[in-house]
């Protein structure tokens, strides 16, 4: 039967009479290693949803639609990290039917939390979930997209933010670059007027560090940022962690705060690398200390 | 679509089932006529959760496994917290329980009203896809956004966004909702309720195929209330019962060489859990209104015709939103949010009904709270045999079919199950073969 498996995603469900005099845009949405989040993000904009999809062309959207159109496309998302051998190929594929490329959330664009693998031992985590490793085809390790292809534009988050989504979609459309600010969280407690949560209640907080785009969530209910938009454009991780030190974490819950949904973004892993790296040095020098 | 083979037989094929969370695929092979084998494929990359775990803080596992699924992170929240409070031997406050029930109650009208409308309906309607199904049934559509729309909205409030919360952590919440934000979505609530019993009569009005089941349902159980953010104990159709506790006593995992998902067993057979099993084991705790609104579907107070599951998802909706009203009406302000939560050795079990069915945790940590073994346990992982079963009924009941109608129906067949694979595996590829 091997010889009869087709690539998956052009079977089924043609759409012909519309396509010659079809003018608008051609959208495609792909996934990759991910949660299925931020592509459900485009069908929980609810107010916006029929517009869209009168303003393009959905062609390939499989979580929404039985309906394939053939490529080239003229804009496509992609969700989802690179795990496997065979998604190497298959986001060349992507790249080369795709007008625009835009990755979007944090498995695209930093690898996502399946990258922790990067610093593990794959061989270990395989037999710790699957009783016949051997099955299973996977990658040592999980990248973005764009350690693979050309990108056009990166949208953070985990999950996206449907504005940020919506917003991104008008501007791809229109020509136009994504307006999408690359400050800090922090910005956006000040405007929304947020009680600085390290300050006022000795929280250790990653919005310093952390790009702006979720409308400051977590410190706007009380608890500290976790970084699930990634790194902001110059983030001053040294001094991050020593305020996380300050604030008490110890080395280990310094490197684990860092690598969460963006471990793998290049400022985040090299600030959890150096936390560890303090971490073995001082478990060196006093054995039988805790990490 | 259909591929003739060397050998003569013939093999059906379909690349991606659509309108499913995740990547698989299906495999049925036919023999003189005579279903030989069917195989739900599993592709999804594996993502190593319960590897990566392992090292984490038992404070993590809300954040980090609600990134299993975006489409019911609640449902990876509320397992793991209720896993960490177990191990912990903490109680909380009725009032918290009482607000991941809410929670809870957005998660299942989002993901409710994805499936009814956006995924499944298209099916018995004849389209490809919802956005299709707009231009000739726009009150319909308009009503489907507005009711996820309220689903989401009811997360937003509570857990500071729909997908992901950010809200939610072992012991309780950062901060509570207040009255009055609560208070705001009062209308679309109401609304949403009416809304939702109009769609349990507007679904009970498709064609359904008829095709009964032998299941053995499983679910949780509560004494108090339908299952939905934890029950007590799990019952099931057999007839056994026990506590959450000892659910990895009755449930064997293993692995099959064609799903990157684990298959699992109950009590050594096939089992199925879903909203057909919460409705069947669980109908005398719906309320009055839901219960007069599933007999007056045609629904009886049990259900196994998998296909009708759409009237059921229907009915289950229209309780989340009754129970989202009930408690918005009863909040008051200034409880406790969370409770102190210290780590202690040991291992215990979270569990919770997902939009989708049972799903539980497993872990043990250490005295200072470092996970050291962990297990998760989705519900389309657990329904992959009943899928498999379903798919060969089908396909032997409508072999007379085209390819193209078997197809279809087959593919109708797995999204009954509102399938999770991005949830399973930590897709779907059709194929037939006849021979």
């Amino acid at each position: 039967m091997a010889e009869h498996t087709h690539e998956h995603g052009h079977e089924h469900g043609h759409e012909h009479a519309a396509v010659a005099t079809d003018t608008r845009p051609k959208l495609a949405v792909w996934k990759f290693a991910s949660c299925d989040g931020c592509q459900l993000s485009i069908l929980n904009c609810e107010d916006e949803l029929l517009q869209i999809a009168e303003s393009v062309h959905i062609a390939y959207f499989p979580e929404a639609t039985r309906a394939v159109v053939e490529g080239p496309y003229d804009l496509s998302l992609v969700e989802g990290s690179i795990t496997t051998p065979g998604d190497v190929e298959r986001i060349h594929e992507i790249r080369a039917q795709s007008g625009t490329l835009v990755t979007i959330g944090a498995c695209a664009t930093a690898g996502g939390i399946q990258a922790l693998r990067n610093w593990a031992d794959v061989d270990e985590f395989r037999s710790i979930v699957y009783a016949h490793p051997e099955y299973l085809s996977t990658l040592d390790t999980s990248t973005p997209i764009a350690s693979h292809v050309d990108v056009d534009y990166e949208l953070r988050g985990c999950p996206v933010d449907k504005t940020q989504l919506v917003e991104v979609l008008a501007a791809f459309l229109n020509g136009r670059k994504p307006r999408i600010p690359t400050y800090s969280v922090c910005v956006e407690c000040k405007l929304k007027g947020n009680v600085c949560v390290p300050v006022a209640t000795g929280t250790p907080c990653l919005g310093p560090v952390t790009q702006a785009g979720c409308g400051a969530l977590c410190p706007s209910y009380g608890r500290g940022c976790y970084g699930c938009f990634g790194p902001q454009d110059s983030p001053n991780t040294e001094a991050m962690t020593r305020q996380l030190a300050e604030l008490g974490m110890t080395n280990a819950d310094i490197v684990r705060v860092y690598r969460t949904f963006n471990a793998g973004s290049p400022e985040f892993a090299a600030a959890s690398d150096k936390a560890a790296a303090v971490g073995d040095a001082a478990a060196a020098s006093s054995p039988g200390g805790a990490p | 679509m259909t591929h003739q083979l060397k050998d003569g037989g013939q093999v059906m094929h379909v690349g991606m089932l659509a309108r499913v969370e995740g990547e698989g695929g299906m495999h049925i092979e036919f023999e003189d006529g005579r279903v030989k084998d069917v195989k739900l494929n599993i592709f999804e990359p594996p993502r190593f959760y319960e590897g990566f775990l392992r090292g984490r803080k038992f404070t993590e596992p809300p954040d980090i496994t609600a990134r299993i699924c975006g489409i019911c992170p609640v449902a990876y929240q509320s397992a793991s917290t209720e896993a960490m409070e177990a191990i912990c031997g903490v109680t909380t406050t009725p009032e918290i329980q009482l607000m991941r029930r809410l929670l809870y109650c957005g998660e299942w009208i989002e993901s409710h009203a994805l499936h009814i409308f956006m995924l499944h309906a298209p099916d018995f309607l004849g389209y490809e896809s919802v956005l299709e199904m707009a231009k000739d049934h726009p009150d319909v559509v308009q009503m489907a956004l507005r009711l996820k729309k309220a689903g989401n909205d009811l997360m937003t409030v509570v857990g500071g966004r729909a997908i992901h919360p950010v809200n939610v952590k072992v012991g309780g919440f950062y901060r509570m909702p207040t009255v009055a934000e609560l208070q705001r979505l009062r209308p679309d609530l109401e609304r949403g309720r009416d809304d939702a019993l109009a769609a349990v009569a507007l679904v009970a009005g498709f064609d359904f195929p008829d095709m009964e089941q032998d299941y053995t349902y499983v679910a949780l159980r509560h004494p108090d209330w339908y299952p939905l953010e934890r029950g007590t104990e799990v019952v099931a159709t057999s007839g056994v019962r026990f506590p959450v506790a000892e659910i990895p006593d009755h449930v064997e995992e293993f692995h099959v060489a064609h799903s990157n998902a684990l298959h699992a067993r109950f009590d050594g057979g096939t089992y199925f859990v879903g909203p057909l099993a919460r409705y069947t084991l669980c109908f005398d705790q719906l309320s009055p209104a839901t219960q007069e609104a599933a007999l007056a579907a045609g629904l009886g107070e049990t259900c196994r015709n998998p296909f009708k599951s759409i009237i059921v998802r229907a009915v289950e909706l229209a309780y989340a939103f009754e129970e989202a009203l009930r408690i918005v009406d009863g909040w008051r302000d200034g409880l406790a949010a969370s409770v102190p939560v210290a780590p202690r050795a040991g291992e215990g079990v979270g569990a919770s009904e997902a939009p989708r069915g049972l799903i539980w945790h497993r872990y043990r940590i250490s005295e200072d709270g470092i996970i050291e073994d962990a297990q998760i346990v989705p519900p389309t992982s657990q329904n992959q045999a009943s899928i498999e079963a379903d798919l060969r009924t089908a396909a032997e009941k409508w072999t007379h079919l085209d390819d193209h109608a078997l197809t279809h129906r087959c593919e109708e067949a797995i999204r009954n199950y509102d399938p999770c694979i991005s949830c399973a595996t930590h897709f779907l590829d059709l194929r037939v073969k006849r021979s």
